[in-house]
């Protein structure tokens, strides 16, 4: 049974793409800042255009009606399906197979929001999250939208230091893998816990003083470094 | 081969096509600023180029590292290959003079359902105020019939006696701006609680207006109240219809989902819905400007006002049933 909450996407090109949607937490986050910033901006635009009497505002009203229900729509279309809010969190909307979310969509999602807030405080929006299984709440399930975390950086591929040794017996393709990328991992690591993970091995790393060492030489032996 | 050896032969390319993505996402305005050349790479060819290094990478389990990283150089590829070009005025012309008027015809069985369910409320209550004119205070309360009747009074002048400044005319454009779009799209959302809160908004909305003007008209303030509504009545009234006609459709996809699954058949629903809310925030935009700036004019004789709400009435009608139609051969 999977455990983690990604899938993967078959693009044309024939590669399976991995997304990992994002949940309820850094999703009401990312609303709690657009909503201060919404606010901000409602108050600023109130104070600035009541010195214009009636005329300014029926300006701020209009204003006031396009932030109210288009805000999200704007930045998600503009800056590549992220809000400000989002952008903090680092989180982005897309259609379901990963490309950019077309406008209609970004309409559909934002004007079902109203729904989603029901009963009270997006209750139905978090039941849907949490029933569906990529994390949609009800406007996306319309709109066939996803919020995606955007993925970090890579950690920095730094060369794999230790000097090549070769491997005493025959390694699967999964336990090469697992060996590489605990030797690229080194950085973000402790020793005392490098070790304890190293010694999960058992067999491979009997009698060695240093097991977390002699894997990482192990690993670069895989790559293929030369001595 | 090793993965030493991929990474050495293959890491320019990775890096001319992360600087050309990179490049691509600067806004029009950095580009300038930063002097930024563009960067000469046939995009489509390196993209499969690289696609191909993903697939190896991950057919011979190199680090989930590197993997990671070619993943994530695909996926930014991905969307900037298969986003949509917009002909954005074009597709606008386009939508107004055929597509829309065509899909409303088509789904007019939705259309129908919800013209008959606000306007049916809409004149029974209206109707029966003439026969049992204390229905009124059923919907409205005791206060708000008095404000609005103050406000219809024919001899009243405050308002319809002299012109409005021009200024709050503006203030009353952005009040039905905001108060009556709101209401449409809350009417449209509402589809999607099984079509519940739809329902609500279309008839509460339809007795209520029914029972302003079956109340003003009774008690015979007949020219005030008439010749104010005429001008916006045509989109106003149509903006409500289809805003509820786009609930109705989200609806139907979660009560008779027919042979799709509910799933499937919302995603489908909801792509037709939005282009009919679209329509209705077109208009209520239109019936708000007509609102604002021309039923308010006392000066217009009211002739003249039921002579132009009649004709947008007319017009109103022609578009969605005669527009968009190919000439008979």
């Amino acid at each position: 049974m999977r455990l983690d909450t990604t899938y993967t996407v078959n693009t044309p090109e024939g590669i399976a793409l991995e997304l990992s949607p994002a949940g309820p937490v850094p999703r009401t986050l990312a609303w709690l800042v657009d909503l201060m910033i919404r606010a901000g901006i409602s108050l600023l635009i109130i104070i600035v255009l009541a010195f214009m009497g009636n005329l300014g505002l029926g300006l701020a009203m209009i204003f006031i009606f396009l932030l109210e229900w288009f805000y999200p729509v704007w930045f998600e279309l503009r800056y590549q399906g992220q809000t400000p809010g989002k952008r903090l969190l680092n989180i982005y909307v897309a259609q379901l197979d990963a490309s950019p979310i077309s406008p209609a969509a970004s309409v559909v999602r934002n004007l079902l929001r109203v729904v989603d807030f029901l009963p009270f405080f997006y209750g139905f929006g978090l039941a849907s999250t949490l029933i569906s299984k990529r994390f949609q709440r009800l406007g996306d399930l319309a709109a066939n939208t996803v919020v995606l975390h955007k993925s970090l950086p890579v950690l920095n591929q730094r060369d794999l230091s230790a000097s090549p040794e070769p491997a005493p017996l025959i390694l699967s393709l999964p336990e090469q893998q697992a060996l590489i990328l605990f030797a690229q991992r080194e950085a973000t690591l402790t020793p005392e816990r490098q070790q304890e993970l190293a010694l999960f091995t058992e067999n491979l790393v009997k009698n060695k003083t240093d097991p977390a060492a002699y894997l990482r030489s192990l690993a670069s032996w895989l790559i293929g470094k030369q001595a | 081969m090793k993965q030493s050896i991929f990474v050495q032969m293959n890491e320019s390319l990775w890096h001319q096509l992360e600087a050309w993505l990179d490049f691509q996402d600067l806004s029009r305005k950095e580009r300038s600023k930063r002097q930024a050349e563009q960067p000469s790479l046939d995009f489509p060819e390196t993209y499969r180029h690289i696609c191909h290094h993903l697939a190896l990478a991950q057919s011979r389990m190199y680090s989930p590292l590197l993997i990671e990283r070619l993943n994530q150089l695909v996926v930014r590829g991905h969307n900037r290959l298969y986003s949509s070009r917009l002909h954005f005025w074009h597709r606008l012309v386009e939508f107004f003079l055929r597509e829309l008027p065509r899909l409303v015809r088509q789904e007019r069985k939705v259309v129908y359902l919800a013209a008959s369910l606000f306007f049916g409320s809409f004149f029974s209550m209206m109707l029966a105020i003439q026969i049992q004119p204390e229905l009124v205070y059923s919907v409205i309360d005791g206060e708000q019939v008095a404000a609005m009747e103050l406000m219809y009074d024919p001899k009243n002048t405050s308002r319809f006696g002299r012109e409005r400044e021009a200024d709050s005319d503006v203030l009353m454009f952005g009040f039905y701006i905001r108060n009556n779009t709101g209401i449409g799209f809350q009417t449209f959302a509402g589809g999607l609680i099984f079509g519940l809160g739809t329902l609500f908004f279309l008839l509460y909305n339809g007795l209520v207006i029914g029972a302003v003007a079956g109340h003003l008209t009774e008690i015979g303030y007949i020219q005030t109240f008439w010749s104010f509504v005429a001008g916006h009545s045509a989109f106003e009234l149509t903006a409500i219809v289809l805003s509820g006609a786009a609930g109705l459709k989200l609806a139907e996809a979660l009560v008779m989902p027919g042979r799709k699954s509910r799933r499937l058949a919302l995603l489908d629903n909801s792509r037709i819905a939005v282009q009919i809310v679209y329509a209705a925030a077109t208009l209520f935009l239109m019936a708000a400007f007509i609102e604002a700036f021309w039923s308010s004019q006392a000066i217009i004789p009211p002739v003249v006002k039921y002579v132009v709400g009649l004709s947008l009435w007319a017009l109103v009608l022609f578009y969605f049933v005669r527009v968009g139609r190919e000439q008979r051969v």
